[in-house]
């Protein structure tokens, strides 16, 4: 019945131990990065060994069903409205992400509008900056704590200084960067769209480049605020907010990336056709999504 | 890739597999269905021991079982337990039975990330039930885990805590993705939008809440754990974060969830009380368009939490206002229940019973929830047993009694056996009693002034105390009366026929009972009276 | 509605059950309390709950009438109308007018526990893990004195080893001591976690935010005792924590904040004297005995793995300035607080020299009060 390819006809898949052990290798990786974790908090020895396991059991489980769903898609399996659960899958998903970053950027919203000028001594509760933090003033970016002796504060910000300095800004150039890659891939997808193979393999590798460049130059940028800006995870408020979200972001640019590197090698081995690229086009959706991320936050973050 | 599909030739009827490999690997809606409402059973009964081991403590006044280290620990898994184990995987496996059933679709939209749904979910429990026997202790800082109680001055096993909720909104984000997919893609044609029957349409709404609120929760959730292990200072103020700040993140997903707890009872009992009153359901569009303000309030009434944290005047205000407003789509839903009863031709069995239970004391604890709505009077109700009262009446009474009235409603179609009905009525006034029993003098003491998560208190609330506690245990032990209900339908109950209620509508009835292990292989058409009914 | 017989009769029926219930003020009802505000508040209470009584006995009569009226068993058929627009327009606005006059009222009364201004004195207000600590400030906002406040009611009167005291639970060693008919202006906080500081008979309530200041106010115009608790789970104790002000008149008000203000400078002299050994074991077992044994226990074998034994403990029988250090900086990210804020130089010597010679901890040496300062000033370099 289902394994027809009888059009009318939803694919339900059979049984499968994919997922129950997926979920056994999401459970060791999470278990073992929690022990790791406190070990460390007390000073001993984090001991990667349970999660590495945990994710690599994953990740194995990952490729297997992945592969899986390709090939059952290439056996036209899947008629056009299995499609269509895809394509609202992907979509709600997305969503879920864009909520994800909508509590870190209601964080940065919230400390930067409200905490730091009450702990400023303005507004709405003043009295807590008048009497419990006398010396604390209300500026963005915080670049003298509450409690100093707590929470060492950054020596630099990483604000853009002034706009005439923006060709020398490396986030900006990390803007070009990912604001390019938005294109490129949109042209890879367009490429395949018109049958054209050689088009979407050179797209859809310089999209993946300029991805994995983003990550190394974010990575830089991190080694720099470290070393030299000593703006860090624990240097306050500033640093929380700037780590998370471009740390979270970062995560996800990596993420994308590797989706779309997986879409490429699919591509250079003779996937996707003209009216069949779905995968592509998933991975194409993440990217735009991951780009425009990246444009509130270097606006919300770095510029404003 | 291409080579690795197999072949299923040997499998052309494709019933179940057997044995324990049919649990583990199926992808069939109806058996994980199974699995959700088996799982959250047996969270009930989990979690309501740790409510039983409360009540216990707090029978007299004095410490005579536990200490208030463990106390707090009993409070927040007991809270979390029903609230994440209990409630939303019943409502989950419900759905899943039923959508596809509704809708006309032969299962979910993607299978095979249902499964992996479930199966995350006994893996976050036992991680989080873990914690209760490690060094220090598992979660003690309530379920709502404020900062810095939950940070800086938790116990260890927190990190695990962090992962569990991570892996449970993982899990609830999926199971939503895969409803919405399928009550937008999988309809049988002909059923538009506004003929889906209630219970889907709930879900509908609920899953757009869940995949809007649970990243923001997994967002709360990660800040914590950089507070704790990375030295951020998102809820310090000695780095200019605020402890305040994770209660707006927090209530930003935690009101919604409430609402997420009781839109799908709302639809449950959309669909009970037509069935036997034997008259349509009143006013269909504005059940809809109810439940869609309901959702839509929902997003901007966080703070009526957090009334006594301090806001400027303003914001206090704003959120008076927003929350008072709710009562008015939740009144038209209880306004059009009781137009259906109203000149219908009833009778009243087991669902009945619960779906009119819950009519009334859902509004009662609505009632209660209104009246906390009321800023000023909330500084006098905040954090005493008139909240505690509050939210068990809207979610025993509320959403679990829903939950109850579905599994008797539906129980013939999924196991083809009709349930004993003297027993079920039985149940059902245990559990009627008890539940006011135990809740209805817990108002009582929180307007004389008892304050919420105490393993002990003073001697004036010593009575109602009393009285609380001995409800707790008639409900709780007659819920393992519905458990032998329950089984013995299946084991031994009579044969139900394909329609089950004389009263009932929509395409779940049109299929026999037991339904088939595929639904509609083939979509049906959809004529009016089997839609919405 | 009020011209259907059977809802009026239903009406009066309730409210007949109903009355005799409110009566019992005390047990089944909120408080009236003995400010202005707290008053206001209960009538808001009143009328919220009269009006959801009301549309309660509509609603369920009406259901109760057709569930009786309209059954199978007694014959009855289905009608089959299922929806008219009029009354479903009539039952979306009257609930709007119905709420519209409860937010008014409500509105006013939330406007007026806003005015913080115009206070006639100021008490800061802070929470510790289990305990209050009240500060006295003056018009700059400076300390003039301050104090801690812990429940009084034993260990066992808890643990059922002792009959329970007439305020079991609700009874402190040092209450808020404030005069009537001046408006006190309350400057909230908290050391640690989030605490709340709630009054009843004021009609206040607020949480205790470590970092940041909540603003209260009361005018109390009859002077009494007035008990309530901490009402934000703060961990362990949260259930032991009990606020109790004393109101006192005017004059004897005065006359307190005297005497107070007199005892300060006779503390402040005493971190100069040197005391006995006895002198030092007994005031340090009273401040082990109402400021530690909450979580070292009273034994000192503490409650392992969370708070340490101090029997034993090789912080405690080492280097006199470790458990000084210990006392005064806390041991950060842990419940173990900084104690410099709470307790003066002689009481921490105290209670150092009674720890190092108690429960088999014997080492034999004298911690007197200057050793404190002097570590405390040598810290400040
Ligand atoms: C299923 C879950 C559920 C539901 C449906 C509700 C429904 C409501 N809740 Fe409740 N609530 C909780 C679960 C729920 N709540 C929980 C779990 C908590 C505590 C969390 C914690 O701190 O641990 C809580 C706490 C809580 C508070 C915070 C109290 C405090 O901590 O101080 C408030 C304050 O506004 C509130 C208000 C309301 C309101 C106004 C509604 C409304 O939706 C109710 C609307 C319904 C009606 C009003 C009845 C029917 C209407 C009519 C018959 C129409 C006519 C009526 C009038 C015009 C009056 N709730
Ligand atoms: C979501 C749903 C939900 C449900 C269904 C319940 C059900 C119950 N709750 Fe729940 N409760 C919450 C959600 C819920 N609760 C939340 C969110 C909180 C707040 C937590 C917090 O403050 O952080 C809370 C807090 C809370 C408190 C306040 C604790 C405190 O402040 O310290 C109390 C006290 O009476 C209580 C009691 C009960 C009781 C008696 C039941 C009864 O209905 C339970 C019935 C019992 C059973 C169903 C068990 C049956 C089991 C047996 C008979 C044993 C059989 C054993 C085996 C087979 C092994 N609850
Ligand atoms: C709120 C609970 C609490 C109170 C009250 C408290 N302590 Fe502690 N104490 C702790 C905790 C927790 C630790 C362990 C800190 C750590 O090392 O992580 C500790 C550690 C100590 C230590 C170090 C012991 C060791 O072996 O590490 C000493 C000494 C000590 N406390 C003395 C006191 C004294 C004296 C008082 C009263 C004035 C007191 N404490 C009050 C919780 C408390
Ligand atoms: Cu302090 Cu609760
Ligand atoms: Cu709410």
């Amino acid at each position: 019945m289902s394994n027809s390819n009888d059009q009318s006809v939803y694919y339900v898949p059979h049984d499968g131990w994919y997922p129950v052990v997926l979920a056994a290798g999401l459970f060791f990786m999470v278990f073992g990065l929690g022990d790791a974790l406190n070990a460390m908090k007390s000073g001993g020895d984090p001991g990667w060994v349970m999660s590495a396991l945990g994710f690599s059991l994953f990740a194995v489980v990952l490729y297997f069903w992945f592969a899986k769903v390709i090939a059952e898609n290439h056996a036209g399996l899947n008629n056009a409205q299995v499609k269509r659960s895809y394509v609202w899958g992907m979509g709600w998903f997305i969503f879920s992400e864009v909520m994800f970053f909508a509590a870190f950027f209601g964080a940065l919203f919230y400390t930067r509008v409200l905490v730091v000028s009450w702990l400023g001594g303005d507004g709405g509760k003043a009295m807590t900056g008048d009497y419990l933090w006398p010396e604390f003033e209300n500026t963005w970016p915080v670049m003298d704590n509450p409690d100093n002796a707590v929470f060492t504060p950054p020596e630099q910000s990483i604000q853009l200084k002034s706009f005439g300095s923006l060709f020398t800004y490396l986030p900006f150039w990390n803007t070009v960067i990912l604001v390019a890659s938005s294109f490129t891939v949109h042209w890879a997808h367009s490429a395949i769209k018109k049958g054209n193979r050689s088009g979407l393999v050179s797209w859809l590798a310089l999209t993946v480049a300029l991805g994995f460049l983003f990550v190394f130059l974010q990575g830089y940028e991190y080694w720099e605020l470290y070393t030299h800006y000593g703006l860090t995870l624990d240097s306050g408020i500033y640093g929380s907010t700037f780590f998370i979200l471009t740390g979270f972001h970062g995560f996800h640019v990596t993420l994308g990336a590797v989706i779309l590197l997986v879409q490429l090698i699919r591509a250079i081995r003779g996937h996707f056709t003209a009216t069949d690229q779905f995968g592509l086009e998933a991975g194409s959706w993440y990217w735009h999504f991951v780009d425009v991320v990246w444009i509130c936050l270097f606006f919300l973050v770095y510029i404003v | 890739m291409s080579a690795v599909i197999e072949s299923h030739d040997d499998h052309h009827d494709h019933g179940p597999a057997k044995g324990l490999a049919r649990w583990l690997f199926t992808t069939n809606h109806k058996d994980i269905g199974t699995l959700y409402l088996w799982f959250s059973f047996a969270m009930l009964l989990i979690g309501g021991t740790m409510a039983l081991i409360i009540r216990a403590e707090l029978f007299q006044p004095g410490l005579q079982f536990v200490n208030p280290e463990f106390f707090n620990q009993m409070t927040t898994n007991h809270g979390l337990i029903m609230v994440f184990g209990a409630i939303m995987p019943a409502f989950v496996g419900l759905a899943n039975w039923l959508v596809p059933m509704m809708v006309g679709a032969p299962d979910m939209a993607l299978p095979r990330m249902n499964n992996l749904s479930f199966w995350i979910l006994p893996f976050a429990f036992g991680m989080m039930i873990s914690t209760l026997f490690m060094e220090g202790g598992g979660p003690n800082f309530g379920w709502t885990f404020y900062a810095p109680l939950s940070t800086t001055y938790a116990p260890d096993s927190v990190t695990f805590f962090i992962f569990a909720v991570h892996m449970m909104g993982a899990s609830s984000i999926m199971g939503s993705i895969n409803i919405i997919a399928t009550i937008l893609n999988m309809r049988a044609p002909g059923m538009t939008l506004m003929q889906m029957p209630l219970f889907v349409w709930t879900w509908l709404i609920t899953a757009y809440l869940l995949i809007a609120v649970m990243p923001v929760l997994a967002g709360a959730v990660t800040m914590m754990l950089f507070d704790i292990h990375f030295g951020t200072s998102f809820f310090n103020a000695a780095g200019g974060g605020d402890p305040v700040m994770f209660q707006h993140i927090f209530w930003f997903f935690g009101h919604p969830e409430v609402y997420i707890m009781i839109l799908p009872a709302f639809g449950i009992v959309s669909h009970i009380i037509p069935t036997f009153a034997r008259k349509q359901l009143f006013g269909y569009d504005s059940m809809v368009y109810a439940v869609a303000s309901i959702a839509f309030l929902s997003f901007i009434v966080w703070a009526h939490h957090m009334f006594t944290v301090g806001m400027p005047l303003a914001g206090q205000l704003f959120f008076m206002y927003a929350t008072m407003l709710i009562a008015i789509p939740t009144g038209v839903k209880v306004f059009n229940w009781i137009s259906t009863m109203w000149r219908g031709s009833m009778t009243f069995e087991t669902p009945m019973l619960f779906a009119i239970a819950f009519v009334v004391l859902f509004t009662i604890g609505g009632f209660s929830g209104l009246m906390l709505a009321i800023t000023p009077a909330d500084y006098q109700y905040h954090d005493t047993y008139f909240v505690v009262a509050h939210f068990h009446y809207v979610l025993v009474p509320g959403a679990l009694f829903s939950i109850i009235a579905a599994v008797y409603y539906w129980l013939p179609k999924w196991c083809g056996n009709m349930y004993d009905e003297r027993l079920g009525k039985l149940h059902f006034w245990l559990s009627f009693i008890g539940v006011n029993v135990t809740f209805f003098p817990q108002h009582f003491s929180g307007l004389a002034g008892m304050p919420r998560r105490i393993p002990d208190y003073a001697l004036q609330f010593a009575d109602f105390n009393m009285i609380s506690s001995v409800g707790a245990f008639i409900f709780g032990f007659s819920q393992l009366l519905f458990m032998y209900v329950v089984i013995h339908a299946i084991r031994s109950g009579k044969q139900a026929t394909g329609r089950v209620w004389e009263g009932a509508h929509g395409l779940e009835w049109t299929l026999p009972s037991p339904a088939p292990y595929h639904s509609f292989t083939h979509p049906p058409k959809v004529t009016a009276a089997d839609a919405h009914g | 509605m009020s011209n259907s017989p059977i809802v009026s009769r239903l009406i009066l029926a309730v409210v007949a059950l109903a009355a005799p219930a409110v009566a019992f003020a005390d047990e089944l009802n909120m408080r009236v309390g003995v400010t202005e505000i707290s008053r206001e508040v209960y009538d808001l209470h009143m009328l919220i709950f009269w009006i959801c009584v009301v549309i309660g006995v509509v609603v369920f009569g009406v259901m109760f009438w057709s569930i009786v009226h309209h059954r199978r068993a007694a014959g009855y058929e289905p009608a089959s109308f299922h929806e008219n627009t009029k009354i479903e327009i009539a039952w979306t606005v009257g609930p709007l007018l119905i709420l519209i006059a409860m937010a008014v009222p409500a509105t006013e009364v939330l406007v007026k526990m806003y005015d913080t201004g115009g206070e006639d004195m100021t008490v800061e207000v802070r929470g510790y893990q289990w305990k209050w600590q009240y500060k006295y400030l003056d018009d700059d906002f400076n300390e003039t004195f301050a104090f801690m406040s812990n429940m009084k009611t034993s260990q066992d009167e808890i643990y059922e080893r002792a009959n329970k005291g007439e305020h079991y639970l609700l009874d402190v060693d040092n209450p808020l001591v404030i005069p009537t008919n001046r408006k006190v202006r309350f400057l909230l906080t908290a050391n640690d976690v989030i605490h709340a500081w709630w009054v009843p008979d004021f009609g206040i309530k607020r949480d205790a935010i470590p970092g940041i200041i909540n603003e209260l106010w009361a005018i109390v115009p009859e002077p009494g005792i007035y008990r309530g608790q901490c009402t934000e789970l703060c961990g362990k104790d949260h259930g032991f924590m009990p606020v109790v002000v004393q109101v006192l008149d005017e004059a004897d008000y005065d006359v307190w904040y005297g005497e107070q203000l007199q005892a300060a400078q006779a503390r402040k002299a005493a971190l100069s004297k040197t005391f006995t050994p006895e002198e030092l074991m007994a005031e340090g077992e009273a401040v082990y005995g109402t400021y530690c044994v909450a979580c070292h226990q009273p034994a000192g074998q503490g409650i392992p793995p969370v708070y340490p034994a101090l029997a034993g403990s090789p912080k405690v029988t080492g280097d006199q300035g470790d458990q000084i250090q210990i006392l005064w900086e806390g041991v950060p990210g842990s419940a173990m607080q900084s104690f410099a804020s709470q307790l003066d130089a002689a009481q921490i010597a105290a209670v150092v020299h009674y720890t190092r010679n108690s429960w088999g901890n014997s080492v034999g040496d004298v911690t007197q009060p200057r050793d404190v300062v002097e570590w405390s000033e040598g810290s400040q370099e």
